[in-house]
């Protein structure tokens, strides 16, 4: 390989820096920091909030994919996990409001780890099933309608601010460091990294496979349900066509720019996150950019391509030398 | 050995295949020869280059060398098709079709007549009705193929390659999952187009059909052309011989049989147990500081026998014992828990986690054991590594290296070391010699001779019967899915266990 990198991880770094000051150029305002009302404001904080929900996505999104498999549903459940903390705000209080919605995502992951785990069926078809339900049941909780709510409680969850930081940031932080602990805390990392990598010589090697099955999906609906009423909460209501809508595409992306390789095995959680906001920062610079947003789906398709491409174990090689996000390039050619 | 050579010219002549995968030989200087209307055997144990060769001389792979003349003209096919269209057709075990489309859409596929451009359907049933009716087969031609037999499904295949001007037909394993009066529906179709001048290569592991049907035999061994002969002048003890080969030259010693007087302690006993269609019931003992080795051919039923002790598969009869207490071993978790461990025969989709690291491939099974919650810190993890890194001369000697790029005998020894990590009380081993050098090969019978002095039991699947007399103080025989035999003492020499793996059936002894 052309170019060696010390370690894991800087390139995706260097992309996001790279980024960040390209959105810089475009605009030079960019990582000017306002302090106001004991909250920090400016274009740099706005891609960490904005970015938020795709980060927790994908934050659940890593271990499934690190497991061999994907959760289209991510998207569904947190329009219906959304609509039904909106409805019940104003009704309820917090902490009933946020266990019935993280419950509800408990639920949609249960159900998707089960098809995969008990009844065998592909993880792209078992979770396309509530992909597509998801809505509907979201719909069915809205009664069809844009629920709204005005509980000061919820909203603070999405608009409100921790130590200056945004509270969308501070739970993303959170949860990440809650699933860093249960992961790499325990040897359930170890058990998801080698099942993903041989599932027969995992299983031969007594790991509890389906369970561990079982318990990433469940983990995605979870980090599903916390998007969801982050984005809730940022709206102030929930739009059940529309919450959420694409973003499991989003959270896919971020863990395969993130290095994890969709075949399983090795995986990095911080580095999907960072790969949450990679694309979000692209979204943001061409924003402000003043460029029309549809030409951000033409820029996230080069930056998919490129990452595909540094993966592929034919191109890996000569792309290495580019240095672009390739962190992965040489993992890409363990299965052929 | 050397029939009549240049005389027909044959009808397909391979000289010198060579093959080699990342520095491995899997076929060095093969010859082959078929005649017009032969049916011959194609031989060899797991790994001995059968696929290789046959997928060298259809294309599917690259030969480094040699040449390929069909009918004395030179031909270098560099797909399965252009194969096909030379003449050469392939069926495989798994048949290669579309089990969802029709049977008269699977014969005619690609080639389907046509009408300005529109498919004929009343002209292909009636032409895939007269083909089949070749072949004996009236079936109902518009229906899925998958909604018949598996013998059904190959001759479809083979009717399909037939049809389309084969004049080689390779037959791999087509009776592996077909019953006896199936095999002999196959067999009739076999000497049919064997008397219309086809040639047929016809691979299988039951020597009992060999004999049954074939005219010719050729052994491959590790890459090489082992012998070839007449089928009547290569009886069934010479042919085990050839396939199961005698190279090991080293002194093969017997070790010291276990002291007498003290009955060692039963660690496992298993009685009537087995699985309907897989292995027939059988009893086996294990007991500390015992090797029982299981011998025969591929396919006789030995990973089957492993598999079942393990809880990788479920037994549906029989009862086990564990120390003197009843148990069920349901899965690999549950015969673990009981201070089992198992090294599978495929290395690498069983065993190995290739890009993880030596030292997390070791600490598998011991973190599995223990559980999620409780895991091993990664000073006790590389520790651990460090130990049996020194312990099994793992090379390179490094930790964390993933596993994936070591040799051969290197994962072998990781992965032995991931079970010895666990203290097992039964430690099963599955051909642990195959596919490493030979130097691996006598440090893992030292290794093995070691753990049985110290008290564990061990059940050792292995093709090496040289190595197997060495170390093992009980041999079972398996034959065709069964336990034929229990040797012991004495009784355990080379010759005595081929002379068993060779014994025909009484009942099928006059055919």
């Amino acid at each position: 390989m052309a170019v060696r990198l010390p370690r894991i991880g800087t390139a995706q770094i260097v992309a996001l820096g790279l980024i960040l000051v390209a959105n810089w150029i475009v605009s030079p305002q960019f990582f000017d920091i306002r302090v106001q009302d004991g909250r920090l404001f400016g274009s740099l904080i706005d891609v960490f909030n904005r970015g938020a929900p795709v980060a927790l996505l994908s934050i659940g999104m890593v271990l499934v994919i690190a497991m061999r498999g994907i959760d289209l549903s991510v998207g569904a459940v947190m329009a219906i996990c959304g609509a039904i903390a909106a409805s019940l705000a104003d009704s309820h209080s917090l902490p009933v409001v946020l266990a019935a919605a993280l419950g509800a995502g408990l639920l949609c992951g249960l159900w998707n780890g089960l098809l995969v785990a008990v009844l065998g069926i592909q993880p792209i078809v078992a979770t396309l099933i509530l992909m597509v339900a998801g809505r509907g049941i979201a719909q069915l909780i809205t009664e069809g309608r844009i629920v709204t709510f005005t509980s000061p409680d919820l909203a603070f969850l999405g608009g409100g601010s921790v130590l200056g930081l945004p509270t969308p940031v501070v739970l993303t932080l959170g949860m990440m460091a809650l699933t860093l602990l249960l992961v790499r805390g325990t040897a359930l990392g170890l058990m998801i990294e080698a099942t993903g990598g041989n599932p027969r010589a995992s299983a031969l090697a007594g790991i509890g496979t389906r369970l561990i099955t079982v318990a990433v999906y469940v983990w995605s609906g979870l980090c599903a349900a916390l998007a969801g009423i982050v984005a809730s909460a940022d709206i102030l209501g929930a739009d059940a066509n529309n919450a959420g809508l694409w973003l499991e595409l989003d959270a896919i992306l971020a863990v395969v720019i993130g290095g994890t390789s969709l075949f399983g095995g090795r995986f990095s959680i911080l580095l999907a996150v960072v790969g949450a906001f990679i694309i979000q920062a692209m979204n943001t610079g061409i924003l402000l950019s003043g460029f029309p947003p549809e030409t951000n789906l033409v820029v996230k398709a080069v930056v998919v391509l490129t990452v595909l491409l540094a993966q592929s174990p034919r191109l890996g090689g000569h792309l290495a030398g580019l240095g672009v996000l390739f962190s992965r390039s040489k993992s890409g050619g363990k299965r052929r | 050995m050397h029939a009549t050579e240049t005389f027909p010219p044959p009808l397909l002549a391979l000289a010198g295949f060579s093959k080699s995968f990342a520095g491995f030989k899997a076929l060095d200087r093969v010859d082959f020869s078929l005649r017009a209307g032969e049916i011959h055997a194609l031989l060899g144990e797991n790994g001995a280059g059968k696929s290789t060769l046959i997928k060298a001389m259809t294309g599917v792979v690259q030969r480094d060398a040699g040449s390929l003349r069909l009918d004395g003209v030179e031909i270098a096919p560099r797909s399965a098709e252009e194969a096909v269209r030379a003449g050469i057709a392939t069926v495989y075990q798994e048949v290669n079709l579309a089990p969802n489309l029709s049977v008269a859409q699977n014969l005619f596929l690609g080639r389907q007549p046509t009408r300005f451009g529109l498919v004929r359907e009343g002209e292909m049933r009636r032409r895939a009705r007269a083909l089949l009716s070749e072949f004996g087969l009236a079936i109902d031609v518009s229906a899925p193929l998958e909604s018949y037999s598996v013998a059904v499904q190959h001759i479809v295949a083979i009717a399909r390659a037939v049809d389309q001007s084969a004049r080689v037909l390779i037959l791999d394993e087509p009776t592996a999952s077909l019953d006896a009066h199936e095999v002999e529906v196959l067999f009739a179709v076999m000497r049919q187009l064997s008397a219309r001048g086809i040639g047929i290569v016809f691979v299988t592991h039951f020597l009992d059909q060999v004999y049954a049907i074939c005219d010719r035999i050729t052994v491959l061994r590790n890459g090489r052309l082992a012998g070839s002969a007449p089928v009547d002048e290569l009886p069934r003890l010479d042919l085990v011989r050839l396939m199961l080969g005698r190279e090991l030259s080293e002194a093969t010693s017997r070790r010291p049989p276990a002291s007498e007087g003290e009955a060692p302690a039963d660690v496992a006993r298993f009685r009537g147990v087995g699985k309907a269609g897989t292995i027939a019931p059988f009893d086996l003992t294990l007991r500390a500081g015992h090797v029982v080795g299981l011998a025969g051919l591929l396919g006789s039923g030995r990973t089957e026998t492993v598999r079942l002790v393990f809880g990788a598969d479920r037994a549906d009869c029989g009862a086990v014992e564990v120390a003197g207490r009843a148990v069920s071993i349901g899965s690999p978790r549950e015969a673990m828990a009981l201070g089992f461990g198992y090294c599978p025969e495929e290395r690498k989709t069983e065993g190995i986690v290739a890009e993880l690291t030596v030292r997390e491939n070791i600490a598998l099974a011991l973190q599995a054991r223990r559980g999620a919650l409780s895991p091993l810190s990664r000073r006790e993890q590389d520790a651990l590594a460090a130990k049996f890194i020194g312990l099994l001369d793992i090379r390179p000697p490094d930790p964390e290296r993933p596993v994936g790029l070591l040799s051969g005998g290197n994962q072998q020894k990781v992965l032995l070391a991931r079970w010895l990590a666990t203290a097992p009380r039964l430690l099963i081993l599955d051909e642990p010699t195959r596919g490493i050098d030979v130097g691996a090969h006598a440090e893992i019978i030292g290794l093995i001779r070691d753990l049985c002095r110290e008290g564990m039991a061990l059940l050792v699947v292995s093709s090496e019967l040289e190595e197997l007399v060495t170390y093992a103080d009980e041999v079972v025989v398996l034959r065709d899915r069964a336990h034929v035999a229990r040797l012991s003492g004495a009784e355990i020499e080379v010759s005595t266990i081929l002379a068993t793996i060779a014994d025909a059936p009484a009942s099928l002894a006059a055919a």
